[in-house]
């Protein structure tokens, strides 16, 4: 289809009647990186040509919230085949997880997987810090040192244990203001939630499995909503899965509070209704709830109370999942169903458009994450992040087939709508025709760095 | 019925078609002999992920009757102690031409998991897995009760369901698989459960079983009990403050000699006392309880046999499977998959 | 877990035949307890056991017409059912279904004249299993097998000592015994045998 360019300044596409943003067909000229121009019947000028009648065109998705195993857990997944998940999943930028070992809680470690993500190539890598040394939930990180280093940090979290101790919550809270950081917080009080194993309700009853109350999660958002406003911090509400919680979160914003919050594909769809089965491919922290908590989720990511999608990707061994419930890890893949399942739970089901779909999936995280090149409007001037979907595509999922080495996606079987025809990543398309392309060479170290600004931001042409 | 993996999904002819073989087992047992040919050439092997010695015999002494092969396989002090797999050891098992395997699991739906992959081609018998269930156990009460019910009534138990019977189920239900299947099938035969309980040892969620649910005990005595089952209380449960002590807990919940003569004085002469074993004397039931002509644990012991026979048999013997590599089941034996 | 329905009559079923109607059923059992009694030499020591499920009837209306003969004779003292399902060789084919009670007189078997009854004897295989049900209840002095139809096609050493009908079929027909005890459905006539063949 295009002549592949290792260099990344040379590339040049005319991406040719996509329906930006779902709206009405336009073209893209893409070039050195940048978006040259939008409009009606642009010229090539020797761009290689991208036929898109059809697709819609959107800008390169941004995950809040990934994990990529590496460095560590190599044997689940690494940052070269997650980054490869996340390309083809439509993504342009993902943030790596802390939870890694040895954990990201100092510069070097955040340093190496910016670097990793770096040679992959596939998309931007952008490391995520330990709130507290090693996840241990006593002693605060270097954040200062993490948010300075190469990596610029801006975004910390335990992710995966909760930072259930209130004065340390306070204080990092407080301290991420000196560098405009975020804590993203794993909502989970775990003296209501030792040895839990799924949503505590009739089902859990019926199962004998032991329950995980949703009050565990809401009785920390609505903690964290209440110190954030006491000392006047950002505060991010990772995978929100509760109906109570989403009034809660709804309540805080409307005092002002500054609060975002994230709510997983999976919990946009599936209850715990599927725990019947004890396939432990539907085990996942937070749990999966009941349909009302999905409904609530769903009108709360319409209605902006949720701001954005995070996947929570979380690939494991297969290994620990063919076992018994209870010794299974948690978590789901992610990455490449996101966009069908938010095409099958918000759009189809007229909750929301296209636009709409670019806000939580692109604008509002990269604005989270502070990653100011990403989330940006499809326009002249602008990085050229962008992605080409064919909403009219139906397949079925297969994680055999898949570029994550997890095995774990909860989807697997079912037919979803929606695919990621190509993926320009810094005007380099990743994913061309459904398949990886090519990565893209980042320049030698310095020359860009993640945070600041590529390109102009002006206006429209 | 390819597996037993629980009684709610277990409908009401197939549970009464398991208790009228277990009849027959029975009379079997009275036998000099008594022995079956019936499953010469079948392995039987007894897969104990959990020590529960009483529940091991009683299935092997059942296997045995019918002239299975029995090898027990205890996960203590064997490879699976040593990290190895459940699926390892299924297909372990499998590759020695296993033909029904019993299960007892400590974590629940293990049972569930045999039976839903590919790990093993073999009759899945749950023997209690975590606080999941324990269908042999619920099968053996109900056959108690029945036996109890129908000669009250004057009819044959043969049959018969246990319409009508009030039963009260007293404990700690929350960690409990007696209760969950005793509920499901007790319903099921029409019987009309109650559950009595501290609040700290029921599940959030019970108000949607199909059953009532009691704090107090001796307000569902006087409403009429015709056969009260009391499960066993850890009394370690005190120190993660499901109750204050173990003092209270018998005081409030606990079937002791106060509680044994209530029943004489409302008139509840035939109101069998249950237990499914093993016992805390004092805890859960005094002594006088638990020895009364009342009482039904001994029974319950013996008619545990009749029922995993019958419940071994019915699998076994409908399962037309060819050689390995051939279709798994004939379509008119195979009418429920584990969903 | 399902059992089939007891023996329904397919509707691909073109050709039905009776081969013994009430009367025939009658007269054979009239003549086959008059020769157990008469190779017994009297009704002494004597227990039938019936094989459900038509074989158990059968052996009442047996027990029956002997104590006609013999008014010493108490039918209800001398007659039994025998379940043979747990000691078949086929269970693997078997439909699943709850064994039948075994009943014996209150005598006993040991040291009995055990008389089999059964319906319709065919492969031998249900006798080999009565024999072996019959030898772990007990031990007979004699042990003799009577049954109303014998359709041949033998896969074991065994042979009535008392048959009804000696009745030649293919193995492609059915034979179908049917009692006012056992098989009592609107509109089918009872106490007839039939041969059905497929077409």
């Amino acid at each position: 289809m295009a002549s592949q360019h290792q260099d990344p300044g040379t590339g040049a596409y005319l991406i040719r009647g996509a329906a930006i943003l779902g709206g009405a067909p336009e073209d893209l000229l893409i070039r050195d990186g940048i978006i040259e121009a939008r409009g009606l019947n642009l010229a090539a000028g020797g761009a290689t040509v991208i036929e898109a009648a059809g697709l819609v065109a959107l800008p390169g998705m941004v995950d809040i919230h990934t994990h990529l195993r590496e460095p560590g857990r190599e044997d689940a997944e690494t940052v070269e085949t997650g980054t490869r998940a996340a390309a083809l999943g439509g993504y342009t930028a993902v943030h790596a997880m802390a939870n890694s070992t040895p954990v990201a809680d100092t510069a070097g470690v955040v340093e190496q997987v910016l670097t990793l993500g770096r040679t992959a190539g596939w998309v931007d890598v952008r490391p995520v810090g330990a709130v507290t040394v090693g996840l241990a939930g006593e002693q605060l990180a270097e954040l200062g040192a993490m948010a300075d280093s190469r990596a610029r940090v801006r975004v910390f979290s335990d992710d995966g244990i909760c930072v259930h101790d209130p004065v340390l919550m306070r204080r990092a809270l407080e301290y991420v203001k000196a560098f405009d950081g975020v804590v993203a917080q794993h909502a989970q009080e775990p003296r209501l939630t030792a040895g839990a194993q799924m949503n505590e309700g009739e089902v859990s009853a019926v199962l004998g499995l032991a329950g995980w109350p949703a009050v565990a999660e809401e009785s920390i958002i609505a903690r964290d909503v209440l110190l954030a406003q006491h000392v006047g911090s950002r505060l991010h509400v990772c995978h929100v899965s509760t109906a109570g919680s989403v009034e809660i979160i709804r309540w805080a914003k409307s005092r002002g509070v500054n609060v975002t919050a994230e709510v997983t594909p999976h919990h946009l769809w599936l209850t715990d209704e599927l725990a019947r089965s004890y396939d432990p491919v539907y085990k996942v922290n937070p749990p999966l709830r009941t349909d009302a908590d999905v409904q609530a989720l769903r009108a709360a990511l319409a209605d902006g109370t949720i701001d954005v999608v995070g996947t929570d990707h979380a690939p494991h061994p297969s290994e620990h999942k063919e076992c018994e419930w209870a010794q299974a890890a948690m978590g789901m893949t992610g990455l490449e169903t996101a966009l069908s399942v938010v095409q099958h739970t918000m759009i189809e089901t007229g909750l929301m458009g296209w636009a709409d779909f670019a806000r939580v999936t692109s604008t509002a995280p990269a604005a989270i994450g502070r990653v100011a090149d990403q989330g940006r409007p499809l326009d002249a001037g602008e990085p050229a992040n962008v992605i080409l979907v064919d909403p009219a595509a139906r397949w079925t999922v297969d994680p055999s087939k898949m570029a994550t080495m997890g095995r774990n996606s909860p989807f697997a079987g079912r037919e979803l709508p929606g695919k990621v025809v190509a993926t320009f990543f810094k005007g380099h398309p990743t994913v061309l025709d459904g398949r990886l392309n090519t990565p893209y060479r980042w320049l030698p170290e310095t020359a860009e760095m993640p945070g600041t600004p590529t390109a102009a931001t002006a206006g429209r042409n | 019925m390819r597996h037993l993996l629980s009684t709610e999904d277990l409908s009401l002819s197939d549970a009464i078609r398991i208790l009228d073989t277990a009849e027959e087992m029975a009379a079997v047992g009275e036998r000099e002999v008594k022995k079956l040919p019936t499953l010469r050439g079948r392995t039987v092997v007894n897969l104990f992920f959990e020590d529960s010695t009483r529940t091991r015999i009683s299935f092997e002494a059942a296997a045995k009757r019918l002239s299975a092969d029995v090898i027990n396989f205890a996960a203590k002090g064997s490879s699976v102690s040593k990290g190895e797999s459940l699926k390892d050891t299924a297909q372990t098992l499998s590759a020695m031409g296993a033909d029904a395997v019993v299960i007892r699991h400590w974590a629940s739906g293990a049972p569930h998991r045999l039976a839903a992959t590919d790990w093993i081609d073999a009759a899945v018998i749950n023997a209690g897995d975590g606080t999941h269930e324990h269908p042999t156990q619920a099968l053996l009460d109900a056959f108690t009760m029945r036996r109890h019910w129908s000669k009250l009534a004057g009819i044959p138990s043969a049959g018969a369901g246990l319409l009508g019977m009030r039963v009260a189920i007293a404990g700690d239900v929350l960690h409990s698989r007696v209760a969950r299947s005793n509920v499901w099938l007790l319903r099921t035969l029409g019987a009309e459960v109650t559950l009595v309980a501290p609040p700290t040892l029921l599940p959030i969620g019970v108000d949607k079983w199909p059953c009532r649910v009691s704090y107090d005990l001796d307000e569902t005595l006087a409403r009429g009990v015709d056969a009260m089952m009391m499960l066993r209380v850890q009394g370690e449960r005190m120190n993660a403050s499901f109750f204050p002590t173990t003092r209270e807990y018998s005081r409030r919940w606990g079937f002791d000699d106060t509680r044994l003569r209530t029943l004489d004085t409302l008139g509840l002469k035939d109101t069998i006392i249950m237990h499914p074993g093993p016992m805390n004397r004092g805890l859960e039931i005094s002594a006088a309880a638990a020895d009364s002509p009342r009482s039904t644990v001994l029974a319950q012991v013996r008619n545990g046999v009749s029922i995993r026979m019958a419940v071994l048999y019915l699998l076994l013997s409908g399962d037309s499977r060819g050689p390995a590599g051939t279709s798994k089941a004939s379509p008119t034996t195979v009418t429920k998959e584990s969903h | 877990m399902t059992s089939a329905p007891e023996a329904p009559v397919p509707a691909t079923v073109l050709l039905t035949r009776v081969v013994l109607n009430q009367a025939d059923i009658d007269r054979a059992l009239t003549r086959i307890a008059h020769e157990i009694l008469e190779s017994n030499k009297g009704s002494q020591d004597l227990v039938l056991l019936g094989i459900p499920r038509r074989g158990y009837p059968l052996a009442v209306r047996l027990a029956e017409k002997i104590a006609a003969a013999d008014p010493t004779v108490d039918p209800a003292a001398i007659v039994g059912q025998l379940d043979v399902t747990m000691f078949r060789d086929d269970l693997s084919h078997q439909a699943m279904r709850p064994p039948y009670p075994t009943q014996l007189p209150r005598t006993g078997i040991d040291n009995k004249v055990v008389v089999l009854i059964d319906d319709v004897l065919y492969s031998g295989r249900t006798i080999r299993a009565a024999l072996d049900a019959i030898i772990d209840l007990g031990r007979p002095r004699i042990v003799r097998l009577a049954v109303l139809i014998d359709r041949g096609h033998r896969e074991l050493p065994i042979r009535a000592d008392h048959v009804g009908k000696n009745l030649p079929t293919s193995s492609a027909e059915k034979v179908r015994v049917r009692l006012a005890e056992t098989d009592t459905v609107d509109g089918v006539p009872v106490n007839e045998v039939v041969i059905e063949a497929s077409a």
